[in-house]
């Protein structure tokens, strides 16, 4: 296992028929990096991050997550990330306890390991007293806090978040940051999308997939350096506007 | 008028794009014909027979003869031991055995009371009383004709018509049943599923805030249903005369007449559960648990209502499909006219009225 | 002349324990582009069906059009235009066939009104005979602003339109929103966010069924308190955790590229001792200014408050 990168494509390529919607893709993560994967709605992130996390074979092209290949692997593979998306993350008419419970149950927490995540991560997140009540009945930002924190509740490798501050308050969307940069301070890999442009100027590296192709890939700094622009909104702007398809 | 063409001309347009829909509607009728009228009769044809002899003369060889001769039977052995019986029964290689006693000569011309003896493999009630009614059938046939010339002793012998239905076609009951049934699983399913969807997709918040009368909304759902359902009613009918033989004795006019009536109270129904749930799962599970369930099971077609506890007859009163199955069956195979059903049509008229009633005060001109 | 008058507005949901809209009191000028500000859960959604008549406020009145929304609502619905978030059209009709059938449903046709929505349709006129399900997200939203612009309505609601749609789409959008205020429609549109309130005359922030404030954007950045100061260093995770850990600032909050801290006590002086102590903590590359507050920084503000 190279212990240096947490993820590793080469020419990784995903076709439906005649359209090629991950067109031989080659990046490197590092371990405990956060790492922004951006692009227009169409340029293929969805699809890549899918073959990444092992729900999907890629058409050719090789990957390793977490030292594991994605072809003959996913099994494992699944048990060394954590994956939050928008729109589904736990569930609703569990309470609290119970979702922390079960998704660490699924991930293979001990006993002992459960009961003293669980009541480590209530308490982290100042939940004590809405342990006991049902998911539905909590604010979205916390719905989403707390998601993360149970997508990482067995120490994954590498953690996959699907636009996971989509419509939370400027607050809570602050908050959840917070709980990213623990997690990478502890070691995990951060994979991140967003439509925030500001959140990407917290990633360590961004790459820009346009078209299906990785338009760019440097760090926040260097690619508005390269343009020659003042944000990252404007490296987005710049790069995405020269997409064909999609539209 | 024009918004109540093209909104008509969209639905449409949504049943003839979505496959699944279209099987839905015109394979769904097909499947229940097809299985019902071939896979699923409760007519018996060719059931295997054990035969143990003791005669063994020329009368015992006639009726072995006679009984292999009808189409309901296949003789597979004739024995003479009848320890074979039983075992045959455990193997399942018959499903009836008759045993001839060695005076069975004596009996014929003698005795007012044969004991021809008929065994059969009760496991499976109906089919064993069934078959025990042919072969007595065919025994007291036999008797009578060779008694014919000579002064028969006194005796009672029931004759049998079978009215309506000679031949016992299992066909002539359970084609008005797949009639009910078809036409309200589309008219309820579709509608109600076709109505919530437009609820999912936010597409009614729109159609609510236009100038379109949410009654118009509503009846422009339900035309395009109401004519296919007409148009499934017309397979259905073509495929049971051509396929199945079943009779169409009364006024087809009348039966596309109650028919419309039966369709209109099942799209009141669809329009009442699309009104009380947001999903298309929940329409969907609601239409197919209320409705289907319901229908098969208490309509009459394939258990008879009489052999059911009475509460269980009574709540079948409230199913339409119980009223149009006696309408059907009346008009397709005694070939009466309203004059004889005018109870059954008014009960459905009733129902559909009310349906409608309240399905249109329930519908709701905004989002709650 | 006002177009919206919205009074004393209360929506709960007691079967959900939520209290959507707690005393809305909001006005809209004929023709003006104004803009709901506010995240998921701020009653958005709720304000706009109240207006369009789909739902019946529990207390208050409000006014659309000159038209009252719970007496006239027949009215309402024949002269306001509504994009609901949700809104994904009819997937399997191609998007001609969209289109006429709302133009028909409103009573019109898309000849009437085609100077309207040109400007629009034309970028989608390519693929007129495509189903709207094969299209691009930004596409099917265009679809959909000119399927609600049809009928030429006098007030036209947007429900979130740019949620989930990339920059590239979100930018033409709002240019469209802007040639669409020439031709004198008042519009309300609702988004989460924040840097999309610029482009709004006016703009009421919301959040939890409450509005935070009223007014033109550069008004709501004018009347944030404190000064603010933007602050970067070579290693801003370390500096966020820092500066929370220093009594004399305010607030502090990442926004991007930098942090954005408010003092206590503002002075030149301050400033000084806030860039020696952080010397001391080992930063180095230090860059403090002061800047002009954004939406968000005052939403922020707002909501702490």
């Amino acid at each position: 296992m190279n212990s240096e990168h947490a993820i590793i494509t080469d020419q990784l390529t995903k076709s439906f028929g005649s359209f090629t919607a991950v067109d031989h893709i080659s990046f490197e993560v590092k371990r405990g990096e956060i790492f922004g994967f951006l692009g227009a709605n169409g340029a293929g992130k969805t699809t890549a991050m899918r073959m990444l996390c092992g729900l999907s074979k890629p058409t050719s092209g090789s990957a390793t997550i977490a030292g594991f290949d994605i072809y003959k692997d996913t099994e494992k593979i699944k048990t060394k990330i954590g994956y939050m998306s928008q729109k589904f993350s736990l569930y609703e008419d569990l309470t609290v306890k119970e979702n922390i419970r079960f998704f660490g149950g699924i991930y293979g927490l001990s006993n002992k390991a459960l009961k003293l995540q669980t009541n480590k991560l209530i308490d982290t997140l100042g939940l004590e007293s809405q342990s006991g009540k049902l998911v539905a009945s909590l604010p979205l930002g916390w719905k989403q806090k707390l998601a993360f924190s149970v997508a990482v509740i067995h120490e994954p490798s590498i953690v996959f978040l699907d636009e996971p501050t989509g419509g939370v308050d400027p607050i809570t969307r602050r908050q959840f940051w917070d709980l990213i940069y623990e997690a990478a301070q502890r070691g995990i890999t951060i994979f991140v999308t967003t439509h925030y442009m500001d959140e990407a100027e917290y990633c360590d590296r961004v790459s820009m997939m346009v078209d299906g192709k990785i338009a760019a890939l440097d760090s926040p700094e260097k690619l508005k350096l390269k343009y020659n622009v003042e944000s990252m909104d404007d490296v987005f702007y710049h790069l995405a506007r020269a997409a064909k398809r999609g539209e | 008028m024009k918004q109540f063409m093209i909104f008509v001309k969209k639905e449409f347009k949504h049943v003839f794009r979505d496959s699944k829909t279209l099987l839905m509607l015109f394979g769904l009728p097909i499947v229940q014909i097809v299985l019902f009228g071939f896979a699923l009769s409760n007519e018996i044809k060719s059931a295997d027979v054990l035969i143990c002899d003791h005669a063994n003369n020329n009368y015992s060889h006639e009726i072995i003869h006679k009984i292999s001769a009808s189409k309901s039977f296949e003789v597979k052995r004739v024995t003479t031991d009848h320890s074979e019986i039983e075992e045959a029964f455990k193997q399942g290689s018959a499903k009836i055995a008759i045993v001839i006693p060695s005076d069975i000569e004596d009996q014929i011309f003698h005795s007012t009371h044969g004991s021809l003896q008929v065994i059969s493999d009760a496991s499976d009630p109906n089919t064993a009383s069934t078959l025990t009614s042919y072969i007595s059938n065919i025994i007291m046939d036999y008797k009578q004709t060779l008694n014919a010339g000579n002064s028969p002793p006194m005796q009672v012998v029931p004759e049998i018509r079978m009215l309506y239905n000679p031949t016992l076609k299992g066909a002539t009951n359970f084609v008005p049943g797949v009639i009910s049934l078809v036409l309200l699983l589309v008219c309820v399913l579709m509608t109600s599923v076709s109505i919530v969807k437009e609820k999912e997709s936010g597409s009614m918040e729109i159609l609510l805030v236009s100038p379109m009368n949410p009654f118009t909304v509503i009846i422009s759902k339900a035309v395009p249903y109401f004519f296919l359902s007409l148009i499934n009613l017309t397979v259905i009918l073509i495929m049971s005369v051509v396929l199945l033989d079943m009779p169409l004795n009364g006024s087809i006019f009348l039966l596309y007449f109650e028919s419309s009536i039966l369709i209109l109270c099942a799209l009141s129904l669809g329009l009442l559960i699309s009104n009380s749930t947001d999903s298309q799962q929940a329409a969907m599970l609601i239409s197919l648990m209320g409705m289907l369930i319901p229908t098969m099971l208490l309509t009459g077609f394939l258990f008879p209502l009489e052999n059911m506890p009475l509460p269980l007859q009574y709540f079948a009163n409230i199913l339409p499909s119980k009223w149009y199955f006696i309408i059907v069956k009346s008009i397709m195979i005694k070939g009466l006219g309203i004059s004889a059903i005018y109870k059954e049509t008014l009960i459905l008229i009733g129902m559909t009225v009310l349906l409608l009633f309240i399905s249109i005060r329930k519908f709701k001109i905004r989002l709650s | 002349m006002k177009d919206i008058i919205v009074e004393n507005i209360c929506k709960s949901f007691p079967k959900e324990h939520i209290q959507a809209l707690d005393d809305i009191n909001i006005e809209v000028e004929k023709g003006e582009l104004f803009g709901l500000i506010g995240p998921d859960g701020a009653g958005k959604t709720t304000l706009f069906r109240i207006l369009t008549t789909l739902l019946l406020a529990d207390s208050g009145s409000a006014i659309v059009n000159g038209s009252d929304v719970v007496k006239d609502y027949k009215a309402i619905r024949r002269k306001v235009g509504y994009m609901p978030g949700k809104f994904s059209l009819y997937q399997d009709l191609s998007v001609e066939e969209n289109l006429s059938f709302f133009a028909t449903i409103f009573n019109t046709s898309i000849k009437e009104n085609y100077d309207l929505i040109k400007d629009i349709y034309e970028h989608i006129e390519p693929f007129k005979n495509r189903r709207a399900g094969a299209l691009s997200g930004g596409m099917k939203q265009k679809l959909a602003l000119c399927c609600a612009l049809i009928h030429r309505p006098e007030v036209l609601f947007l429900d979130e339109p740019t949620t989930g749609v990339d920059t590239v789409s979100r930018k033409e959008f709002w240019d469209m929103l802007k040639r669409l205020k020439m031709e004198g429609i008042t519009i309300i549109v609702s988004t989460p966010y924040m840097d999309e309130a610029n482009l709004c005359e006016r703009i009421a922030l919301m959040q939890k069924g409450k509005i935070l404030s009223v007014n033109t954007p550069t008004h709501i950045k004018s009347s944030f308190p404190d000064p603010l100061f933007a602050i970067k260093t070579e290693h801003m995770i370390k500096l966020l955790a820092d500066l929370r850990a220093i009594p004399e600032i305010k607030s502090v909050h990442s926004f991007g590229e930098y942090h954005h801290i408010t003092l206590n006590e503002p002075s030149e002086n301050e400033l000084q001792l806030l860039h020696q102590t952080l010397a001391n903590d080992k930063h180095e590359a230090i860059d403090i200014k002061k800047i002009e507050p954004e939406i968000e920084d005052c939403f922020i503000q707002l909501m702490s408050n």
